[in-house]
């Protein structure tokens, strides 16, 4: 894990940096990166290739506006299972197809008891509702409470931005 | 917020399959468009109108901060009702910090912070917290089950 960032040379970080925004939209699209570096076509595209094997590129597509699609709501529901079943029941919660993000994270007791988080996302709350729903049949007698904390506002959404 | 952009059914196959996987090729354009049985410069030109109205964010790569030697972590705050808009400014005057969400409960402001060094974001959550007087929540990932967006339409 620690060594992929030694891995990563001048060449990838400038490649990521031109990408972060967008792809270029034109039929060759690496191509275009390649020129606008001064890099050859083809070691963009081995890079890139590498880049997503070792994970540092997660994926490469569209990126819905969910917001903007009329999946208006949204439901970050947080669950207090047993720590000894997090692991089995996070990975059965993260391939519903509507959970878009499931993450382990720490209790803070007394007040937050919960340390499984899976975000929802839905067209109205009665949709998120009816999930959260499928997810605590799924988690079953694991379930010892759980919440949904819906979004009123994005108060700010710029994303992750590497370089200057 | 913007008006819901129409999509006809290409699109949405467009937006339902192509959430990752795009090729790394010379012609991913074309590539993609032939499982499509669309035209190349068909595509080229949907995606493009998508970004533009917006149904999509971008179209392109995400990048895992972690794997690049940063870090990210989820934070929250309970704010007093009568300072939110005052502490949302001050959150949102981080560079830091990637996407913060107001949230009905009593831990109501709820942000990502990101950085290229993982020591920064300590330091951001104290600065916060000096700046706010508010007790910081840290909830760094401690496991990841899934992450993605497979958002149908």
């Amino acid at each position: 894990m620690k060594d992929d960032v030694s891995r990563l040379d001048d060449a990838d970080r400038r490649i990521l940096e031109a990408i972060q925004a967008g792809l270029p939209l034109c039929p060759h699209p690496y191509d275009a990166v390649a020129d606008r570096l001064a890099l050859e076509p083809a070691d963009v595209i081995a890079r890139v290739a590498r880049l997503l094997k070792n994970g540092v590129i997660r994926r490469i597509g569209v990126v819905p506006n969910h917001y903007a699609l009329g999946l208006a709501a949204n439901g970050m529901s947080v669950w207090d299972v047993p720590d000894d079943a997090v692991a089995g029941i996070g990975h059965r919660v993260g391939a519903l197809p509507f959970v878009s993000h499931c993450y382990r994270r720490p209790r803070h007791l007394p007040e937050w008891r919960y340390n499984l988080f899976a975000m929802v996302h839905g067209r109205s709350r009665e949709e998120v509702e009816d999930k959260v729903g499928e997810i605590a049949r799924l988690v079953g007698d694991a379930d010892r409470a759980h919440e949904v904390l819906y979004s009123t506002r994005i108060l700010k959404k710029t994303g992750l931005r590497i370089g200057a | 917020m913007m008006a819901k952009p129409e999509l006809d059914a290409t699109d949405a196959r467009i937006v339902n399959e192509l959430q990752g996987g795009f090729p790394v090729s010379r012609t991913p354009f074309a590539d993609v468009a032939a499982s499509l049985g669309i035209e190349e410069q068909d595509l080229i030109a949907r995606i493009s109108r998508m970004c533009d109205t917006g149904a999509l964010s971008r179209f392109g790569p995400l990048i895992n901060a972690e794997r690049l030697g940063g870090a990210v972590t989820l934070a929250a705050l309970a704010v007093p009702e009568g300072r939110f808009d005052e502490v949302a400014e001050t959150v949102n005057g981080f560079r830091e910090v990637a996407h913060n969400y107001a949230r009905e409960h009593r831990l109501n402001m709820w942000f990502v912070v990101a950085a290229d060094r993982r020591q920064r974001i300590g330091e951001v959550l104290g600065e916060i917290e000096a700046a706010t007087g508010l007790a910081v929540h840290d909830f760094p990932k401690l496991e990841e089950f899934y992450i993605g967006l497979k958002v149908t339409v």
